[in-house]
């Protein structure tokens, strides 16, 4: 049986791992390739590595970096920030990265979405969606949650997925660093609605927070930061409880 | 020991290279005919389309060259199903080295996507690839055709409905999932073939 997925994400600025709470504030969380390296020998299934001041400031997700990840971790990988057109994707896959992760720039031109899928398959095309909820429905944002969008979650979500994206990866700006849990009535609605992978990010506190976005979000996979990187939770830990717990995981 | 990895074009050639050198093995990437014939080891790796990676295969005379190779040759993910009858993808005939049909996966419930992706989990593991235990152990799949079940399979997988995920006959070996993305079990099924 399929496994879900248990995805630490390293949000990296300046070659430097961070994360933020509510997206300011960073803390300095180690090198990206060594805890990569860490993270793979600890039992996580993907790592996901975000050059998150790309976009803001124009820059590109350092290649030397990807290439440093790929030579050295055995388990699959996506990047993304400051990916803008096809050639972008073109650099960072060869450079060893099995997905690359694209959000304002699909926002901004969605057509991207399906150059990407055509030229190097859906598989490759992880569209992640920055969300915030308020005046009763979800919002989505650009540059990292600086600015909102006309786009609504759920209707951007399934356009995403008939251009070819092959999963979507949705970031709660509300739940993201304050590890109160997912936000699990969102997820389950794409899940319902969508037919790709979703992957659930922002939120995660203690373990239990995983257990409910696979049971009560139904999403296919976790992403997690500061609980990974500051050693609150050890993926190890984690996976013997979501399997006793009777949810499938590669253990 | 020469290992080679075909170049033909396909996504994911970096990633054995990069998995090999973790083993402590060089390997070259090469589309030269010689240097593949002269190689150890071969290995058919890649992401792609059947019917258009078909094409350039016979464009360039690969797919004559992986039928008269006679040291032990590796085909991962398309390079499996390639080395098939025929794909249903682009409705394309393969080179033929199995007897086996590879069909796109039809979704029975709602949660059955259609791109198998991530992790499953090997049974009936058997064969020179599996040597150890690795029935029950995780390999990383990316993949929206597979491989029906054949007289050829030493592993299979369930998803959706079981079918094959990795191939052995005389020389020819192939594995559906990524044995250079599937951590140290991977390792050890590349580490199996390296050894053979």
């Amino acid at each position: 049986m399929l496994a879900k997925r248990i995805i630490p994400c390293l949000d990296v600025k300046d070659g430097k791992t961070v994360k933020g709470i509510n997206f300011v504030n960073f803390r300095d969380a180690g090198d990206p390739v060594e805890l990569g390296a860490q993270y793979s020998e600890q039992g996580a299934d993907e790592l996901v590595f975000l050059d998150i001041t790309a976009s803001h400031e124009g820059r590109k997700t350092f290649a030397d970096l990807v290439r440093r990840v790929a030579a050295n971790i055995n388990i699959p990988f996506t990047v993304g920030g400051g990916i803008n057109e096809l050639k972008d994707v073109d650099r960072l896959l060869n450079a060893g990265a099995d997905k690359v992760s694209i959000n304002s720039a699909a926002i901004r031109n969605p057509r991207l979405i399906e150059e990407i899928a055509t030229h190097f398959g859906s598989q490759v095309c992880v569209v992640a969606i920055d969300a915030n909820y308020e005046d009763n429905v979800w919002r989505c944002y650009l540059n990292g949650g600086r600015i909102p969008t006309e786009h609504l979650l759920f209707d951007w979500a399934k356009q995403a997925e008939e251009l070819g994206a092959g999963e979507i990866l949705f970031t709660s700006m509300s739940h993201d660093g304050v590890k109160t849990g997912y936000p699990n009535e969102a997820l389950c609605t794409l899940s319902e609605t969508l037919h790709i992978p979703v992957i659930a990010s922002g939120g995660a506190g203690k373990k239990e927070h995983f257990k409910d976005t696979f049971t009560k979000g139904k999403a296919d996979a976790a992403l997690a930061a500061s609980v990974f990187h500051f050693g609150e939770i050890k993926i190890k830990e984690l996976k013997e409880y979501l399997h006793n717990e009777g949810i499938n995981v590669r253990i | 020991m020469q290992i080679a990895i075909i170049d033909y074009n396909a996504g994911n050639i970096f990633s054995v290279d990069y998995a090999l050198k973790r083993l402590g093995i060089e390997a070259v990437i090469t589309s030269d005919k010689e240097t593949i014939a002269k190689a150890d080891k071969v290995i058919f790796p890649g992401q792609g389309e059947a019917h258009s990676t078909m094409r350039y295969l016979r464009k360039t005379g690969i797919d004559k060259l992986i039928l008269d190779l006679k040291q032990p040759v590796l085909g991962i993910c398309i390079g499996m199903q390639l080395m098939c009858r025929h794909s249903e993808e682009g409705n394309t005939d393969c080179l033929g080295i199995f007897d086996a049909e590879v069909k796109r996966f039809i979704p029975r419930r709602h949660e059955d996507k259609v791109t198998h992706m991530g992790w499953n989990s090997l049974q009936n593991t058997k064969g020179a690839l599996f040597s150890g235990s690795f029935d029950e152990k995780f390999v990383y799949f990316v993949h929206s055709y597979y491989v029906s079940l054949n007289e050829h399979a030493c592993a299979t997988t369930e998803y959706i409905q079981p079918f094959s995920v990795a191939l052995e006959k005389g020389n020819y070996y192939a594995t559906q999932f990524h044995p250079e993305k599937s951590g140290s079990v991977g390792e050890q099924i590349l580490s199996n073939f390296i050894n053979l």
